[in-house]
């Protein structure tokens, strides 16, 4: 039975996994997304899953390994430095091929940085922030409602692709209120016979694991891992346009920029000037080919990358432009959200 | 219509609480709503704010700069946001507390002492900020004030039901300031 309420992104996404099946939870508290493990805890008593506030974000990561490689639906929850933390169990996660579901709700950095909300750190989520040759999944949702929807997809894409799964949101999105339709619960019944949960007579042992001591070995399972990476970029590339067909000059932006992007497109519109939005919603992969089929169309003049950092998601937009049309950016740093007012006065300026 | 608005205090005074229940009687009413607080290093004591959109369309942005309508509680939050309010707009203010009043003239202002008539009229200082509610709802009337009413039942715990009273006499009262 989908319900109709107003919450925070943050206890919207907590909710949306307990609805979505989620069995297991390990993270520890940092600001701005410490609702999500508020809201797990009050929650748990009337419901299956394990919560448990590790003592560290090394340790939550960890733990998700483990429970992961043991066949559940498991989630954590963190933001940037906490994320940071988290790099080297991503990237053993990623050679290991376990299933789960982590969110980073962005915070200004580097370093400490600041509680205020942030796209800083775009690399780090779709560069890959640990080492290795190795990609994560990245959703960028841009409401409340994405928090719930994006959670139910990451849990899905996760579990297909046996792929740690990151949505990136940011401290804006996490902490605002808007309506949300929270959809029907599931029943979640895994099906991994992949998964560590005890020899029986009938097979070989299960073994997860990323050392590979065999340089031979290691290319092995390189190869299969970027033969995966190549199906996830033929099938789950998601964005989303706006006001496109005929714009002549075109803003690029995710997550909460891309709601601030499209009050701008509102304005222009409104004053004539043939504005639109493109808003990738996986960030990896990235849509590169459909911006490139855009930057063909004679008609389009330049793009914008519009983003709450000094210009990281620009060079996938240069990427994908692939120097047939101008490629600018526009962006606010150290967790200051960029204004619509000045967001169109900078888009102006380079009409000219 | 779109409304941008924005309530700004003290902390504790009740501004994001004002904000939630506005934003969910309209919701109610099956309007689009976002509410965005200001978080992080606030504090009791420290100011705090919440920006309420309410629209018969789809919201795009959550942050706005401009706002039709500012409540404000506190000195503080007069001198950031007067300016910010939209030629035409409304600065309602708390007239007990706040010692220099708003200076525009291009602008609907409305001084309005909820302190003192909440401690004074109606014996709890707290409701203050349901009062501030009801002066805004009587200048511009964005949700029903039955609307509110049930927002309170819904969202407020059960063990507070008592207060609800209290609260709709506060909103009456704001109502009756605005005259």
């Amino acid at each position: 039975m989908a319900e109709v309420k107003l919450m925070k992104g943050n206890e919207a996404l907590a909710e949306a996994a307990i609805r979505a099946g989620m069995q297991a939870y390990f993270g520890y508290p940092i600001t701005p997304q410490s609702e999500v493990i508020e809201y797990l805890a009050a929650q748990e008593p009337k419901h299956d899953y394990v919560l448990i506030q590790a003592e560290s974000e090394l340790a939550a990561v960890n733990m998700l390994y483990g429970s992961g490689g043991a066949g559940a639906r498991v989630m954590t929850t963190t933001s940037s430095p906490g994320f940071s933390l988290m790099q080297e169990g991503v990237s053993y996660m990623a050679c290991a091929e376990i299933p789960c579901v982590m969110v980073n709700v962005v915070r200004g950095g580097p370093g400490l940085g600041t509680v205020q909300p942030s796209q800083g750190d775009y690399f780090q989520a779709v560069k890959g922030g640990g080492h290795g040759d190795y990609h994560v999944i990245v959703l960028g949702p841009n409401s409340v409602q994405e928090m719930v929807d994006h959670i139910y997809l990451a849990f899905e894409l996760a579990d297909k692709y046996r792929a740690p799964t990151l949505i990136l949101a940011d401290g804006a999105i996490g902490q605002m209120m808007e309506k949300v339709i929270l959809p029907a619960p599931i029943k979640y019944e895994p099906d991994k016979p992949w998964a560590t949960t005890g020899k029986t007579p009938d097979r070989e042992r299960n073994i997860l694991t990323s050392l590979y001591i065999q340089s031979e070995d290691m290319e092995q399972r390189n190869l299969k891992l970027q033969a995966k990476y190549k199906v996830i970029l033929k099938n789950e590339i998601r964005y989303e346009e706006y006001e496109i067909e005929d714009a002549e000059y075109i803003i690029v932006a995710y997550g909460l920029c891309s709601r601030i992007a499209k009050n701008v497109v509102n304005r222009a519109r409104d004053e004539g000037l043939k504005l639109g939005l493109f808003r990738p919603i996986s960030l990896w992969p990235y849509p590169w080919d459909r911006i490139g089929e855009i930057a063909d169309a004679d008609r389009v003049k330049f793009f914008i990358s519009v983003e709450m950092n000094a210009g990281q998601m620009v060079e996938d937009v240069k990427l994908a432009v692939c120097g047939k049309k101008p490629v600018f950016f526009f962006g606010r740093l150290g967790g200051i959200v960029p204004t619509p007012e000045e967001t169109y006065e900078a888009i102006k300026e380079k009409i000219g | 219509m779109l409304q941008e608005m924005i309530f700004a205090g003290f902390g504790g005074q009740g501004v994001l609480s004002m904000g939630t229940l506005l934003a969910y009687a309209a919701m109610k009413e099956g309007k689009d709503v976002s509410w965005m607080p200001s978080y992080g290093p606030e504090m009791r004591g420290g100011t705090a704010n919440c920006i309420v959109n309410i629209s018969d369309q789809p919201i795009s942005s959550p942050i706005v700069s401009a706002y039709d309508v500012a409540v404000v509680f506190n000195q503080p939050s007069l001198k950031k946001f007067e300016q910010k309010v939209k030629k035409g707009g409304i600065l309602i203010w708390e007239s007990t507390t706040i010692k220099e009043p708003p200076s525009r003239k291009d602008i609907r202002i409305y001084p309005i002492p909820a302190i003192e008539k909440a401690s004074q009229d109606l014996k709890n200082v707290k409701v203050m900020n349901m009062l501030m509610l009801g002066v805004l709802l009587k200048i511009n009337a964005i949700v029903k004030k039955e609307s509110v009413l049930q927002a309170l039942k819904d969202t407020l715990p059960e063990r507070h039901h008592h207060l609800i009273p209290l609260n709709k006499e506060a909103i009456d009262l704001g109502m009756s300031l605005a005259d």
